[in-house]
C-alpha cells in the first residue's frame, strides 16, 4: 500500500476544519417538516463539506493504485485491445470444446443443479440453498424450508461463494511456515500421539470456536475419553457468554431464549441488534417485518423501543431510540424493573440522575429520559403477553437476568417468548475457557494444541498477548481457511475446507441439525476439521468427512430406515423435526436481591483540554498531515465499545472484495474502519470526520480516523473490530486499523476511560454516500408517516404530487402494448431494515465487478441496487430511512430516447434492456437518468481473465468489459429461463417461479417482483396499496419499481428532548 | 518557362474524379463481401478435428439419431457434446483398434478429455437456447445444414445476427411438424405458407410472442 | 462633408488621423494607396519568400509541443479508457464535450463571414474570408476528434452510422448524438468545398509567381489548372454564390443540432427551448472572437493593416458585441425561466449554479463573458488592436466556462440528492483541452505559412472597385 499512501499524501493537503455542529443542530431543531439529511456536513452546508466532499485528488493525481487494480494492470489494457476486437471488424477466433470422459449421472449441461447445505457464522448453522452449474458453485442462497434461514440471505451467506474461490487462500500445509505435505504431517501426528498416549494426553488442548455440530462434538469427546488428560477449550471473538451467563443468573441454569417477533406487539431491545448480529437473524427479520407489515385492512403495527450506544441496524427500524451509553444500559435497565414494581436496591436512589447530563454531554435531558421511560413502561404494562424484552450480546449478564425477570413479569414467557436446550454442544463460558488455555501455555504445561479453525492470535482479548505464549507450545497445529496471522506462528498449518468443499453437520439456533454436503471437491486440497480429528483416531485408511458424518448420524440409530432418511435430510438440508423442544425454566425466587448491586453509573464528564504538542506526534506514517487546527485532548468518562463489523464481521473475511466494498449500513463507509464518535464529542474535541486521532484506553492505544455518526450515544466511542490484519491476502491487505488492539478480557465489549489524542492527520474514508448532499424535502424522494396519519387518510402520501397524462409524450403513448407479461416491482420502505442482502446478492448474480477504494471515491461503484439511507430529525438521535434503488424501469424511459446505437431500448415486456456489446459507451443514458441507477465501466473493472475469477461467474450474464454502460435488469436471465420453461410446457410463469436476485435476498421480503398483467399476483396486489407511490412520477417516466411508503407507529408520547437541545 | 502539366492532365483530372468515386464505392464494396464471404463466416468449411469424426457416416450411413450424442438438445440450451463413453458404446467393440480413434482410446485411458474445435460458435454474449426451438418446431438442419452430408463438419450458416432475424422475424416459415425436427432431408414444401399458419397455433406461438422475438433481450443479457 | 452635430468627427490609428464615416465609424475598407501589383507580391510573399522565418518557427514549435502532449493524452485514453478522465456518476460527461461544443461554436464564423455576409454584400468581410474559413476548418476538426474520444470504446465509433451491417441494425434517428454526426459532417464537406473554391484562383496566382519546380508542381496541382479566363471567373463566381447560398442554413442548423444533445434530455438546466437560438449566437459570438485572437497579432507582424483595415477590425468588434448580447439575453432567459416555471428541479438547478460549490465558475462566466465585453460600446477599444484582442480573449474563455457550466454544473445536481456528486478534472482532462489548442494552432501555421492567407483575387476587386468609386 505504499503508493497508496502517497496516493493520498497527494489527495488532501487541505485542512478540514471542524464542523459549527452547534449550527447545524440549531438549524435542525428549527426544521419544520420532514427534512431529510444525509450527512452533517451537507446540513451545515459549509464550504468544508464542499472540500469535505471530495477530499477529491487536485487535479493531476489520476493514479488508482489500490490493492485491486494494481494487480492488472498491463493485463487490463491487453485484454481491453483483444476484446475491443469481439464487437470490431474482426473474423471470430476457434475455440475449442472439451467434452467430460464420463459425464456425472444427473448433470444436463447448461441447466444449474441446487443443493442444500449449510453455512456456519458463530457456531450456528443457517440453512443454504447452493446453485451449481458444470460442476462450479456460483451463488448461494437460503434454504426456504430451513427454520433459520426461511430463504433470506445474509450479506456473509450472499459473498461466501467468494471466499471459496479465493486465490488467497491456504493452498498447501505448512510446517514452521515452509511448504509440507499431508502425509508428513500425519507422521508428526503418529508420533505425538505416541506422546501423548504415554502421557494420557497432559499437555494436549484442542481450541475451537463455537461448536454445535453433534458430530464434531462426538469426535472430541472420544478423544477426550482416549487423552484423560487433555482438555478442549472454545474460544469465539463474538462471544455469547453475556447470553449464557445471564441465563445462569436467572435460571440457574443456561437456556437459549427464542423471541417471537411475530407475536409480539411491543418491542424493548436493551442494546440488542437482533435483526442484523443475532445467530437467527434472518428468522427474527422475517417475523419482525411481518408484524410491522401494513397490508390492507391490517391496522396494527408492532413498536420497537431500543437503546443502544452506537447506531446498529436495529436501531435504524425503532420508532422511539434512546442512546445512552453502554455502560448506562444497565442503570436503565434497572430503572425499567423499577417501574415495573420490581424490589431494587440500587446503588444509589435516582440513579437516572447520574447519567450523562448537561456537562458530560451537551444535549440529553434527565427530565427526557425519564418521561421516555414511563411511556415506555406504560406501553408495556398495556401489552403484557404480546411483548417483548431482549438484551444484546454486549450486555453483562445482569442485564440478561433483568431482561429475562422482565419478560417473566409481563408474562411474556410461553407467548412471545420461549426457552430451549442449548444449542451448543459444549456451552462454556469462553472466555473463561481460553484464560486457562492462555496459562497453561505461559506455565509451558502445553506441549500439543489444535486450534480448529479461527483465529486466536489475531481475535484474542489484547492483555492475553496469545500469540506469544503460542511460540511457547512445542507441537501447534492451525487448522484454517487461510495463511492469517494464527497460521503464521503455529508449527503446522492445515488448510481447511471451505464449506462448499466438505461434509458435515451443525445445529441452527432453535437446534435444528443441519447438514453441510459439498458442491465441489477441495479447491485447494484442503481437510475438514472432521478429517483432521480422524485422522487422529484412525489413519489405515484415513476416513473422509463424508463417512465420519454418516456414520456418526448412522450410529444415532433414531431412524427406523437409515438410508431413506438420510438422503431425505440431504435433499431438505437439514433434519425435519430435530428443532430443541420448548423447555420449562423457573426464574430464581430472589433474583433480583440475588443480583449484585445496580451499576453504578458514570460520573459524567469529559475533560476538554487543548491538544499540546499533539502536532509534534507526527511518528511516520501514511497520513499526511493537516494544517493544525484547534484540537482538544478528550479525557475523562468517554467509553469505548468493540462490535463485530458489519462487513468483516470478526475479521474472518477481511479478503473479501465485495464485503469490503460493500457499504456499512448505516454510515455508507467501505473500504475501512473508523473511530465512530458522536456530533457532541466531535463538537467538544473539534474533530471531524477523517480527522486521525490517537485513542488510548488502559494503557493501550491506537490510531485510527474518527467518524462523526449523528446518533452515536454521546460519551460513547464505537471500534468495529476486524480491520488492521496483518497477515490477510490482497484485498484485505493494509486495510483500516485493528480495533483488537485495545479490546481486553477484562472489558471483551466496553470499557470507560477513553482518551482521544488528534494527531493532526486526516485519512481518507471513502463512502458511498457522503460525498452525497441532500435536497429540500420539496423533491419528495423519499416519503414516510405514521400508522396513525395512514388511518386517518390511508393515501396521504399520493396527494402530494401530480402524476401526468400516459400520452404526454413526444412519441407514441401506445408505442407498447405489454401484451404479455408486464413486469414490476414493489419495495417496502416500511420493512426494509438496510442489511445490504439485495445489494450482494446482485453482485453474487450479476457478475459485478469488485471496484476498488479509489474508484468508489470517484464515485464509481457498480452496484446495480443501492441502497440509500436518509436521517431526518435531530442530529443527536435523528431517525434513519433505507430506501433501496434498483432501475426503475420506467416505461417512458429518458435513457432510451438519448442512445444513438439502441444499445439500450424496450422490450415487449417493458424492461429497458442494455445491450452491453451494441453500447459504444457515450454515457448520455446515464445522464438523462433521473434516478442515476446506471453504472459505467470506466476503466476495465472485471477481472474476467483470472483463472479463479472466471468458475464463478454466472454464465447466464454476460461479462461487462471496459466502455459499457450496465444497470439492473430485473434479473432478465431469470426471467427467460422461466418463460422457455413455461413455453415448453405452452403455460404462463408461475409466481413461484420467477424472483429477481434482489428479492429472493431480502430476509424482510420488502422486495416484490411480479407480473403486473396478473391481477392476482403479490405485486399488482402491492401496487393497488394506498401507500404505493412512483420515484419522480412527475417527470412522467412511468417506473416499473415503486415504493410503499414507510409507515411508523410511534407511541403517545414524543421524544422531546432526545437530541433536541 | 516551360508548362509543367501537359494537355493530358486534363485527362488526368477527369479521370481521377471518376476514379475516385467509384473507388470509394468499390472499396467499401469488396469490404462488404469479405464479410459475408466464408473468409469471415468460415461457412463451408470443414473443419479438421483431432478424431475425423464423420456424421456422414454416422447420421446418413448408421442412421443414428441425433439425440444418441446430442442428449440434452430437448433439455437444456446446450445441446450436449458427447462424453468419450458415449463413443466407446460402440467403438469399444468395432473398430477397436482403428488408429484413427486412437485419440479416442487415448482418453479414455489418462481420462483427460477429447478437444474438438468448434464448428458453431456464438459469442459469449449471445444466449441461444436449443431446448426452446425444438419445441417450437425448428429442426436441426434449419440452422445446422445437412449435417447427414458432412464427412468433416462444417458451418452451413454465416450464424450472423441479420441471419438469425430472418428467421425470427418470420419463423413460420421455417417451422416443422414435431415428427420432421430431426429429418435432416426436411424442405419446407411448396405450401409452407398455409402449414406454418397452422403450426404457429399447434405450437401455441401468439402473435404477442412474434412480436417478442424481436425483442434484443431474446438472445443478449 | 456635411455631419451631425455639424462636428467634423475626428479619430487617431496610432497617433495618425484616419478616415471616418458621418456617423463616426472608420471608413476605409483598403488601404488608400494599394494597387493591383503590390496587393499580390505582399500576399504571395509569405507562401513564396517565407518573412519572419524565426517568429513562425517559435510558434510553430510551441503549437507542435503541444500538439504532441494531445497525442500522448489521447494514446493513454485509448489504452485505459475514458475513466482517467474526471467523469463519474452523475457527472458522465466532462471536458471531451465541454471542449467539442465549444470548438464546434468556434467553426461557426468562417461560414457566416463568408456566406452570410457574402449575400448581405457586405464587402469589409473579403479580406478576413479566407483567414476564418480556414480557422473554422481547423477548429471543426478539432471538435469532430472530441466525441470519437468520449465513448468508451472508440473502436466501435462506426456504430453510429448508418450501413448495411451483418446486424440489421442501424441507430436510432431518435438521438440526437446522430443528428450531431450529419450535422457536423454535412458542415465540415460544405465549409471545405466553399474554402478551396476561394483558394484556387489565388493558388494559380501563387503557381505563376513561384520560382521553384516544387512549389510550381503542388501550387499547380492545386489549383487545377486554373488559368483565370472569363469562362473560369464566371463558373467560379456562380459556384462560389451557390456554395454561399448552401452554406448559409448550415451555419444555423449546426450549432441548433449541436444544442439538442442538450435540450433533448429532461435534465434541470438542459431541458429548454432557447437552446438552439442561443447556441448558435454563442457560436459566432465565439467564433468572431477567435478570428480576433488569431488576426490581430498575425496583422501586426506580417503587416497587414493595409487590406485588414481598422474598419474590418470596427465592424468585427460590433458583430461580437451584438451576439455578446444575444448570450446575454439567453442567460437572462434560462434564470426566468427557472423563477416561472415554478419546477422545484428546475429552481433548485439555478440556484445550486448561481450559489453551490460551482458557483465562483457561473459568477466567472458572467464577468469575462457579459460585463467585460461591454468595453465594446468605446470605439477606442474597437479600433485599438491591443485592446481589442484582450476583450476577445476574454469572450472566448467565457465561452468555454459556459459550456462547462452548461454540461458539468446541470449534471451534478440533478434529481435524486443520493447520486450527487462534484466533479474534478484531471491531468488527462486539461492535457487534452490545450493540446486540441495545440492541434489547432499548428494547422493554423500551417496555413499562414503554405497558403496566401488574404484573398488575393478578391481583395484586387476591391481596388477595382475603388478606381471605379463604388466603395
Amino acid at each position: 500500500m505504499k503508493e497508496a499512501a502517497q496516493v493520498e499524501q497527494v489527495k488532501h493537503t487541505k485542512p478540514a476544519p471542524a464542523l459549527d455542529l452547534a449550527a447545524i443542530r440549531a438549524r435542525l431543531n428549527g426544521e419544520r417538516g420532514q427534512h431529510y439529511w444525509r450527512s452533517l456536513e451537507e446540513i451545515a452546508e459549509t464550504k468544508e463539506f464542499q472540500e469535505m466532499l471530495h477530499r477529491e485528488f487536485p487535479a493531476g493525481a489520476s493514479e488508482w493504485w489500490d490493492g485491486l487494480s494494481r494487480r492488472n494492470f498491463l493485463k487490463m489494457a491487453a485484454a481491453t485491445l483483444a476484446l475491443s476486437g469481439l464487437t470490431a471488424c474482426t473474423k471470430q477466433p476457434t475455440r475449442e470444446i472439451y467434452p467430460y470422459v464420463k459425464q456425472p449421472a444427473g448433470l444436463v449441461l447448461g441447466e444449474p443443479l441446487y443443493y442444500a447445505s449449510s453455512m456456519l457464522l458463530g457456531g450456528f448453522a443457517t440453512g443454504v440453498l447452493a446453485k451449481s452449474r458444470e460442476g462450479h458453485p456460483i451463488k448461494v442462497d437460503g434454504n426456504p424450508e430451513h427454520p433459520s434461514s426461511l430463504g433470506g440471505s445474509s450479506v456473509w451467506m450472499q459473498t461466501s461463494i467468494l471466499d471459496l474461490y479465493d486465490p488467497d487462500r491456504s493452498q498447501t500445509v505448512t510446517h514452521w511456515g515452509e511448504i509440507s505435505t499431508w502425509a508428513l504431517f500425519l507422521s508428526d501426528l503418529n508420533d505425538l500421539l505416541l506422546e501423548q498416549a504415554a502421557r494420557k494426553g497432559a499437555g494436549l488442548r484442542f481450541l475451537t470456536e463455537t461448536v454445535t455440530s453433534p458430530t464434531l462434538a462426538a469426535q472430541l469427546h472420544d478423544l477426550l475419553k482416549r487423552f484423560p488428560g487433555a482438555t478442549w477449550h472454545q474460544y469465539d471473538p463474538i462471544t455469547r457468554d453475556n447470553v449464557r451467563e445471564g441465563a445462569r443468573l436467572a435460571f440457574g441454569e443456561f437456556v437459549e431464549t427464542r423471541y417471537r417477533f411475530d407475536k409480539a406487539a411491543v418491542i424493548l431491545a436493551l442494546d440488542a441488534d437482533f435483526l442484523y448480529t443475532h445467530p437467527e437473524r434472518l428468522r427474527f427479520t422475517r417475523h419482525f417485518a411481518d408484524g410491522r407489515r401494513v397490508a390492507a385492512g391490517k391496522k396494527e403495527m408492532n413498536r420497537l423501543y431500543l437503546v443502544e450506544s452506537t447506531p446498529s441496524v436495529t436501531g435504524t427500524m425503532a420508532e422511539h431510540r434512546l442512546p445512552l451509553a453502554s455502560s448506562e444500559i444497565e442503570t436503565f435497565a434497572w430503572e425499567v424493573v423499577r417501574a415495573m414494581g420490581g424490589p431494587v436496591r440500587m446503588a444509589n436512589e435516582q440513579p437516572l440522575s447520574k447519567l450523562q447530563t448537561k456537562d458530560g454531554s451537551p444535549w440529553i435531558r434527565k427530565e427526557a429520559v425519564a418521561q421516555w421511560l414511563a411511556a415506555l413502561v406504560r406501553d408495556l404494562k398495556q401489552h403484557e403477553g404480546a411483548s417483548i424484552v431482549i438484551a444484546g450480546e454486549w450486555q453483562p449478564p445482569v442485564v440478561h437476568a433483568l431482561a429475562h425477570w422482565l419478560n417473566q413479569a409481563l408474562g411474556n414467557a410461553g407467548k412471545t417468548v420461549d426457552y430451549l436446550e442449548p444449542t451448543e454442544a459444549h456451552p462454556i463460558n469462553q472466555l473463561q475457557s481460553l484464560r486457562e488455555l492462555v496459562q497453561d501455555m505461559e506455565s509451558e504445561t502445553v506441549d500439543t494444541l489444535f486450534i480448529l479453525g479461527g483465529n486466536p492470535v489475531y481475535t484474542a482479548p489484547a492483555d492475553l498477548q496469545f500469540g506469544q505464549h503460542l511460540a511457547k507450545v512445542k507441537r501447534s497445529i492451525h487448522l484454517g481457511l487461510a495463511q492469517d496471522e494464527t497460521a503464521g506462528s503455529s508449527t503446522w498449518h492445515i488448510p481447511q475446507t471451505h464449506y462448499l468443499e466438505s461434509w458435515g453437520d451443525a445445529r441452527s439456533f432453535d437446534g435444528t441439525v443441519s447438514l453441510m454436503q459439498p458442491l465441489i471437491a477441495p479447491l485447494y486440497g484442503g481437510k475438514s476439521a472432521y478429517e483432521l480429528l480422524g485422522a487422529m483416531v484412525q489413519q489405515q485408511p484415513i476416513r473422509g468427512d463424508y463417512e465420519i458424518v454418516r456414520d456418526f448420524w448412522r450410529g444415532q440409530n433414531f431412524w427406523p430406515d437409515f438410508e431413506i432418511s438420510w438422503r431425505q435430510a440431504l435433499h431438505d438440508g437439514f433434519i425435519q423435526g430435530s428443532g430443541a423442544p420448548p423447555k420449562q425454566v423457573k426464574l430464581k425466587a430472589d433474583l433480583l436481591e440475588s443480583l449484585p448491586r445496580g451499576g453504578e453509573p458514570a460520573s459524567g464528564g469529559i475533560t476538554v483540554e487543548p491538544a499540546v504538542g499533539s502536532q509534534s506526534a507526527k511518528q511516520e506514517t501514511a497520513f499526511p498531515q493537516v494544517s493544525p487546527r484547534s484540537f482538544k485532548v478528550l479525557s475523562g468518562d468517554i467509553e469505548v465499545n468493540f462490535r463485530p463489523d458489519p462487513n468483516l464481521w470478526d475479521g474472518r473475511f477481511a479478503n473479501n472484495g465485495w464485503l469490503q466494498e460493500c457499504p456499512k449500513p448505516v454510515s455508507k463507509l467501505c473500504w475501512d474502519n473508523a473511530i465512530l464518535i458522536s456530533p457532541a464529542l466531535a463538537q467538544s474535541g473539534n474533530l471531524t470526520t477523517g480527522d486521525v486521532v490517537e485513542l488510548s484506553l488502559g494503557g493501550r492505544s491506537l490510531r485510527g480516523p474518527v467518524w462523526v455518526m449523528p446518533g452515536q450515544a454521546p460519551n460513547a466511542v464505537t471500534l468495529h473490530l476486524g480491520y488492521g490484519r496483518s497477515r490477510v491476502g490482497r484485498v484485505g491487505a493494509g486495510v483500516g486499523f485493528d480495533a483488537y488492539a485495545l479490546r481486553t478480557s477484562a472489558a471483551l465489549w466496553f470499557e470507560r476511560g477513553g482518551k482521544i489524542v488528534p494527531t493532526g492527520q486526516t485519512h481518507l474514508l471513502v463512502t458511498t454516500q457522503a460525498h452525497h448532499q441532500l435536497g429540500s424535502p420539496d423533491r419528495e424522494v423519499y416519503r414516510s408517516g405514521t400508522l396513525n396519519q395512514y388511518l386517518a387518510n390511508s393515501s396521504f402520501v399520493k396527494s402530494s404530487v401530480e402524476i401526468p397524462n400516459m400520452d404526454e409524450t413526444l412519441y407514441y403513448p401506445d408505442e407498447y402494448q405489454y401484451a404479455g407479461y408486464k413486469w414490476g416491482m414493489s419495495i417496502d420502505l416500511t420493512t426494509c431494515i438496510g442489511c445490504n442482502a439485495c445489494l450482494v446478492a446482485c453482485e453474487a448474480e450479476n457478475n459485478i465487478p469488485v471496484v476498488g477504494k479509489d474508484q468508489v471515491h470517484r464515485n464509481r461503484e457498480m452496484f446495480w441496487i443501492r441502497v440509500d439511507t436518509y436521517f431526518k430529525g435531530p442530529l443527536d438521535n435523528p431517525e434513519f430511512d433505507h430506501m433501496p434503488v434498483p432501475c426503475m424501469q420506467c416505461e417512458h424511459a429518458p435513457c432510451e430516447l438519448v442512445c444513438p446505437v439502441e444499445a439500450t431500448v424496450h422490450d415487449s415486456e417493458g424492461l429497458n434492456l442494455q445491450v452491453y456489446q451494441r453500447c459504444v459507451g457515450t454515457r448520455f443514458c446515464s445522464n438523462n437518468c433521473p434516478y442515476k441507477v446506471r453504472r459505467f465501466n470506466f476503466l476495465r473493472y472485471s477481472p474476467y481473465d483470472k483463472p479463479w475469477r472466471e468458475p464463478m461467474y454466472n454464465p447466464e450474464v454476460t461479462v461487462r468489459w471496459r466502455g459499457v454502460m450496465e444497470k439492473c435488469t430485473y434479473c432478465i436471465q431469470r426471467i427467460s429461463a422461466a418463460r422457455i420453461t413455461a413455453e415448453k410446457e405452452n403455460r404462463r410463469i408461475r409466481e413461484s417461479e420467477l424472483r429477481t436476485a434482489c428479492q429472493q435476498a431480502c430476509p424482510a421480503e420488502a422486495i416484490v417482483f411480479g407480473d403486473l398483467n396478473d391481477p392476482d399476483s403479490k405485486v399488482a396486489r402491492l401496487k393497488a396499496h394506498p401507500l404505493d407511490y412512483s420515484m419522480l412520477g412527475q417527470l412522467n417516466t412511468r417506473p416499473r419499481t415503486t415504493y410503499l411508503a414507510k409507515l411508523q407507529n410511534p407511541g403517545p408520547q414524543t421524544d422531546q428532548g432526545l437530541g433536541g437541545a | 518557362m516551360a508548362q509543367i502539366f501537359g494537355k493530358s492532365s486534363t485527362s488526368f483530372a477527369r479521370a481521377s474524379l471518376v476514379g475516385g468515386v467509384s473507388g470509394f464505392f468499390g472499396f467499401w464494396g469488396l469490404v462488404y463481401l469479405i464479410y459475408w464471404s466464408p473468409y469471415t463466416t468460415n461457412q463451408y468449411v470443414p473443419r479438421e478435428q483431432e478424431v475425423p469424426f464423420s456424421h456422414e457416416h454416422h447420421v446418413a450411413g448408421l442412421g443414428l439419431d441425433c439425440r444418441y450424442c446430442h442428449t440434452s438438445v430437448e433439455k437444456s440450451s446446450f445441446a450436449g457434446i458427447p462424453p468419450t463413453e458415449t463413443c466407446m458404446t460402440c467403438h469399444s467393440r468395432v473398430w477397436t483398434d482403428a488408429p484413427m480413434l486412437a485419440p479416442e482410446r487415448q482418453s479414455l485411458a489418462t481420462s483427460q478429455p477429447l478437444h474438438w474445435k468448434r464448428v458453431n460458435d456464438l459469442p459469449d454474449f449471445v444466449f441461444f437456447n436449443h431446448s426452446i426451438h425444438i419445441q417450437k418446431g425448428i429442426g436441426c438442419s434449419t440452422c445446422h445444414g445437412p449435417v447427414n452430408q458432412m464427412p468433416l463438419t462444417w458451418k452451413a450458416h454465416s450464424l450472423y445476427m441479420r441471419w438469425c432475424l430472418d428467421c425470427h422475424e418470420a419463423p413460420e416459415k421455417q417451422m416443422r411438424p414435431k415428427d420432421q425436427i430431426y429429418n435432416m432431408e426436411w424442405q419446407p414444401p411448396p405450401d409452407q405458407a398455409e402449414r406454418g399458419a397452422q403450426l404457429l397455433k399447434d405450437y401455441h406461438v401468439s402473435q404477442q410472442r412474434l412480436t417478442q422475438l424481436r425483442d434484443c433481450s431474446m438472445c443478449h443479457r | 462633408m456635411e455631419t451631425i452635430q455639424g462636428s467634423e468627427p475626428q479619430m487617431l490609428v496610432q497617433g495618425q488621423p484616419y478616415p471616418v464615416t458621418p456617423l463616426g465609424y472608420p471608413a476605409e475598407m483598403i488601404g488608400a494607396q494599394e494597387t493591383y501589383e503590390r496587393v499580390s507580391d505582399q500576399i504571395t510573399d509569405e507562401p513564396l519568400h517565407h518573412p519572419h522565418q524565426k517568429l513562425w518557427l517559435a510558434g510553430f514549435t510551441v503549437a507542435f509541443l503541444m500538439l504532441i502532449m494531445f497525442g500522448v493524452a489521447v494514446g493513454y485514453l485509448l489504452w485505459r479508457g475514458v475513466g482517467i478522465w474526471g467523469i463519474k456518476i452523475p457527472v458522465a460527461w466532462g471536458f471531451a464535450i465541454v471542449n467539442f461544443v465549444w470548438w464546434i461554436g468556434i467553426g461557426h464564423a468562417g461560414t457566416f463571414i463568408s456566406a452570410i455576409l457574402l449575400l448581405l454584400l457586405q464587402k469589409w468581410r473579403t479580406t478576413i474570408n479566407r483567414f476564418t474559413e480556414a480557422m473554422t476548418l481547423f477548429a471543426v476538426m478539432c471538435a469532430g476528434i472530441f466525441p470519437l474520444l468520449h465513448l468508451g470504446r472508440p473502436w466501435i465509433f462506426y456504430f453510429l452510422l448508418p450501413y448495411p451491417d451483418t446486424m440489421a441494425l442501424w441507430p436510432q434517428f431518435r438521438s440526437p448524438l446522430v443528428w450531431d454526426i450529419f450535422a457536423v459532417s454535412t458542415y465540415f464537406t460544405v465549409s471545405l468545398l466553399f474554402w478551396y473554391m476561394g483558394v484556387v484562383p489565388d493558388l494559380a496566382t501563387v503557381r505563376d509567381k513561384a520560382r521553384t519546380k516544387w512549389k510550381r508542381i503542388l501550387y499547380g496541382l492545386g489549383s487545377l489548372g486554373w488559368r483565370g479566363s472569363a469562362r473560369h471567373w464566371q463558373h467560379h463566381q456562380s459556384a462560389y454564390l451557390l456554395l454561399g447560398g448552401l452554406a448559409t442554413p448550415l451555419v444555423l442548423s449546426v450549432h441548433s443540432v449541436v444544442s439538442f444533445d442538450f435540450s433533448v434530455a429532461q435534465l434541470p438546466g438542459w431541458h429548454s427551448t432557447i437552446f438552439p437560438p442561443y447556441f448558435v449566437a454563442g457560436a459566432i459570438y465565439s467564433g468572431f472572437a477567435m478570428v480576433l485572437n488569431l488576426m490581430i497579432p498575425i496583422r501586426r507582424i506580417y503587416g497587414l493593416q493595409n487590406l485588414i483595415t481598422t474598419r474590418t477590425l470596427n465592424n468585427m468588434a460590433c458583430v461580437t458585441l451584438a451576439t455578446c448580447w444575444m448570450v446575454a439575453y439567453g442567460y437572462i432567459m434560462e434564470a426566468f425561466m427557472a423563477w416561472y416555471s415554478g419546477d422545484v428541479f428546475e429552481q433548485a438547478m439555478m440556484r445550486d449554479r448561481a450559489f453551490g460549490p460551482y458557483g465562483w465558475v457561473f459568477w466567472l462566466l458572467m464577468t469575462v463573458n457579459v460585463i467585460i465585453p461591454q468595453l465594446l460600446w468605446s470605439r477606442w477599444v474597437r479600433t485599438h488592436d491591443i485592446a481589442l484582442f484582450f476583450v476577445a480573449l476574454s469572450a472566448n474563455i467565457g465561452m468555454w466556462l459556459e459550456r462547462f457550466v452548461i454540461v458539468v454544473q446541470s449534471l451534478h445536481h440533478d434529481f435524486v440528492p443520493s447520486s450527487w456528486a462534484m466533479y474534478y478534472p484531471t491531468v488527462w482532462d486539461w492535457a487534452t483541452l490545450f493540446g486540441s489548442i495545440g492541434l489547432f494552432l499548428t494547422l493554423q501555421f500551417l496555413f499562414i505559412r503554405y497558403i496566401p492567407m488574404i484573398s488575393i483575387s478578391e481583395s484586387r476587386e476591391l481596388i477595382a472597385q475603388r478606381k471605379e468609386g463604388r466603395l
